[in-house]
Formats: C-alpha cells, structure tokens, sequence
C-alpha cells in the first residue's frame, strides 16, 4: 500500500510539474471559468430571478465544464512520445497509476475551483465568508466524485478520435448525481439554512464519492491495457 | 534470463503472433528481421507484459524491473529535463533519485551518451538523435538486464546509429540480453549473436548469426522472406 500511495504521488507529481511549466490547460481552464461568470453576471435578469436562487446552479456548471477542460488534458501528457507505454511498462501498479492521475487532476480542478469561487463572489456579490468551510467541504466532496469518473474515462477515450468530444459525452450522465446534489447542498448554505437539513444530499455525494473511486480505481487497468 | 514458448496473439480476426519459441542466456542479441506488419512489434509488446497473449508464455526474469524498452518514440516528457526525465522513471523502478546510485548511474550514462551539457535542457528543444540518446539514457537509467529495442535507428543520421550501435554493443557487453526488432537488416546485424526472420507472426528461420556479415544475412533475409 504505501509503495502504491508512493508511485501515486510520483505520478501526479510528475502531471503537476508538466501543467506548471506548460501552464496552458490550467490558463485555458481559469480564463474559461471567468469568461462563463462574466456572461452569467451579464446575461441574467437580477429582478425576474433572485441571485441567491441562480447563483448555485451558475457556481456548479462553471466548476464542471472548467473541469473538464482539465479532465481533457489529464492523459495528453502520455501521449507525447508515447510514455504512456513507459508507465505500463513500469513496475508500478495500475491503480497507482490511476491515483496519481486523480491526484493531479484534483490539485488541477481545486486551482481552477479557488480562482472561480473568488471571481463568483466578486460578480454576484454573494458573501460566503461565514459558510466557507461546509462550502469548501462540498465543493470537495462533489468534486473528487466527478474528477474520479472524469479521471477514468479521460484514460478510456485517450486513444480514441475525438477524445475531446467524447468524454463530456460519456461524462455528463454520471455527472448528474453529484451536481444536483451539490446545487442543492449550496442553495442551502448560501440561504444560511443549517448543514442538517441536506444530510440526505451530503451522504449522497460521500457514498458517491466511495462507489466511484473504489469503481475506477477497479476499472483503470483494464481500460490501459491494450 | 528470457524465453518465449508457443507465444501466439490476435487482433480480432488477424493473427499477429503465432507459435513463437525462443529462450536467450545473458550476453546474447536476437535481432528479428521482418517486413512491416510480421508482428515484430506485437512481440516485444508480449515480451514486455505490455499485451497478454493469445496463447503460450514469455517470461522475463526479474519480470518488469529487468526490462528497458527503446523504441522510436522516446517516451520521454517535453516539458521536463533530461535530468527530470531521469529522475521520474528512476523512481517509478524503485531507484532513488536522490541517492549514490541514481548520481553514479546518471553521470555514467549520460556521460557515455554525450549529453553531460544538456541534463538541464527540456526535451522538447533537443534535436532527433539527441532525443534517441536521452531515450537510451531513460530505458537504461534503472540497469536492466533485458533491452527489448523496436526499430531504435529510426530516424537517426548514420553517425548517430552509429553511436547507437556502438552503446548497445557496451550494453550486450555487460552479459544484457538483447532483443532487437528492425526491418534494416545492415543496421542490426552487427549486434546480433542470434537471427530470425520473421513473416505473418511467424519465425521462418531462427538460429546463430556465426561468422556471417550483413550481406550473407541480408542474402539469407531476402531468400527466407521473398520481397522484403
């Protein structure tokens, strides 16, 4: 076990130092997510909808379509000069493989998720300052479910043609869960109601976050091995 | 140290593989010769665990830490160093890149590579052979005992494959086993203690490359594998 965590942690290592010199998913991902804010903030009518009853759904579709910028790019790495070959060949175990890709990708979508939630603040004047840590933790919770099924899938499509349109496809149907539940664990926080009355939806996502990550952490070798 | 028996493997309804038998002791090179789509690729692919075969077993010993793969693609990251490059997969087969075995690998090899002025260089800026030699660097920067090489002169220049060569020689020297897949038979006959020529996933001719130079093989070659 801590041989894998350790090649995990190399792998994802590896992923973020690529992204910090290349730089260009993670600017691609923060310009979109500003872009997609500032049109929501401009396109919306504050007096046919109150901004607390939009902004949850606008926070969550930001952060997913961000992230799936980042899922895209999450195995283009290994593609180049074909490493992807290397990493199979190595003695690393393929979960190791795919924890480190999670890792990364989480890293990856919580930068991306940080710049959004500050941009979200600054545009729709929502104070979150008094809940931002059960904000924090559902925005985590919500995320590691989604990135885990985007982290298998982005390795499924890899060698396909149109990788880039193929993941959203195969992605948004298991993105459902997670999303409606973390709209409506937001709604509720930004409306100061207390955490108790979505313990249905919190458990919700941690289950899902379970069954997904144990799921494409089963899943990920076979979808590498050719 | 290695062998094959029986290897055999499909895609869907194309036989890539089919009845392969071979064993190597350590100091040898089998270099296969065979023309586009015999299945060389297909082989070393088994051989290194990177495919599961239709039928029949291969076995490396010391399995996937013995094994360095060069093939035409380097495998290498373009936004890494060289150096950074060696670090990774150092650590990815249990050699700590911060340890006296790394610094002492890495200078020798990079040493005997002629890339001492580039460690620092990304990989994305160097030139075609010198991307060949930091791949050499990287299969060999964890000491394995098997090279399995696939076309490793494609696109060098004649010195390079030269340099190449020369390595790999040093290399089989030090009692590695060698596979070498090419379609040039000039460029691995040199290296070769065994030879086979391969057609439709099949060894039509295996056995001692003896005293015979590249024209007696690539003669033999032709006759064995007409219109290759």
């Amino acid at each position: 076990m801590r041989k894998t965590l350790r090649h995990a942690w190399i792998v994802a290592r590896k992923d973020l130092l690529l992204e910090f010199r290349s730089r260009t998913a993670i600017l691609s991902a923060v310009v979109f997510t500003a872009l997609v804010l500032v049109i929501f903030e401009f396109g919306r009518d504050p007096t046919a909808i109150a901004t607390l009853d939009l902004a949850p759904s606008i926070l969550w579709v930001t952060f997913s379509f961000a992230a799936m910028l980042g899922l895209n790019r999450a195995f283009q790495a290994e593609l180049e000069n074909q490493a992807l070959d290397g990493l199979l060949l190595a003695p690393v175990s393929r979960i190791s493989l795919y924890w480190g890709k999670l890792l990364a990708n989480l890293a990856f979508v919580a930068v991306v998720e940080t710049v959004g939630l500050l941009l979200f603040t600054l545009f729709f004047n929502v104070p979150v300052g008094h809940i931002l840590l059960p904000l924090v933790g559902v925005i985590a919770l919500a995320t590691t479910g989604f990135i885990a099924v985007g982290t298998l899938f982005s390795a499924m499509v890899i060698r396909t043609r149109f990788a880039e349109l193929m993941l959203p496809v195969l992605l948004l149907p298991f993105l459902i869960p997670p999303l409606v539940g973390a709209v409506q664990v937001t709604a509720k926080l930004l409306a100061g109601r207390p955490l108790s009355e979505v313990g249905g939806w919190l458990r919700l996502l941690l289950a899902y976050d379970i069954v997904f990550v144990s799921l494409a952490s089963i899943l990920f070798p076979s979808t590498v091995t050719e | 140290m290695l062998w094959a028996e029986d290897l055999g493997h499909r895609y869907g309804a194309v036989r890539a593989l089919d009845g392969i038998s071979f064993s190597l002791t350590p100091g040898q090179t089998l270099a296969i010769f065979g023309p586009n789509g015999a299945g060389k690729t297909t082989l070393l692919k088994v051989l290194a665990g990177l495919l599961h075969p239709s039928r029949g077993r291969a076995h490396i010993e010391g399995g996937r830490h013995a094994v360095g793969w060069i093939g035409h693609q380097s495998q290498l990251y373009g936004h890494l160093s060289v150096l950074e490059n060696l670090r990774f997969w150092a650590s990815l087969y249990d050699v700590d890149p911060e340890g006296a075995v790394f610094a002492r690998r890495a200078t020798d090899l990079l040493g005997r590579l002629g890339l001492e002025a580039l460690e620092h260089r990304l990989v994305r800026v160097l030139s075609r052979g010198q991307l060949q030699r930091a791949a050499i660097a990287r299969a060999l920067i964890h000491d394995p005992r098997v090279l399995l090489l696939d076309e490793p002169f494609t696109g060098l220049d004649r010195v390079a494959a030269g340099e190449l060569r020369r390595l790999l020689a040093e290399e089989a020297a030090e009692g590695r086993v060698t596979v070498l897949v090419t379609h040039n038979v000039e460029e691995g006959v040199e290296l070769a203690t065994e030879i086979a020529f391969m057609r439709g996933g099949r060894f039509v001719q295996l056995g001692a490359r003896g005293g015979r130079d590249a024209a007696a093989v690539a003669a033999a070659y032709r006759e064995a594998v007409p219109g290759a």
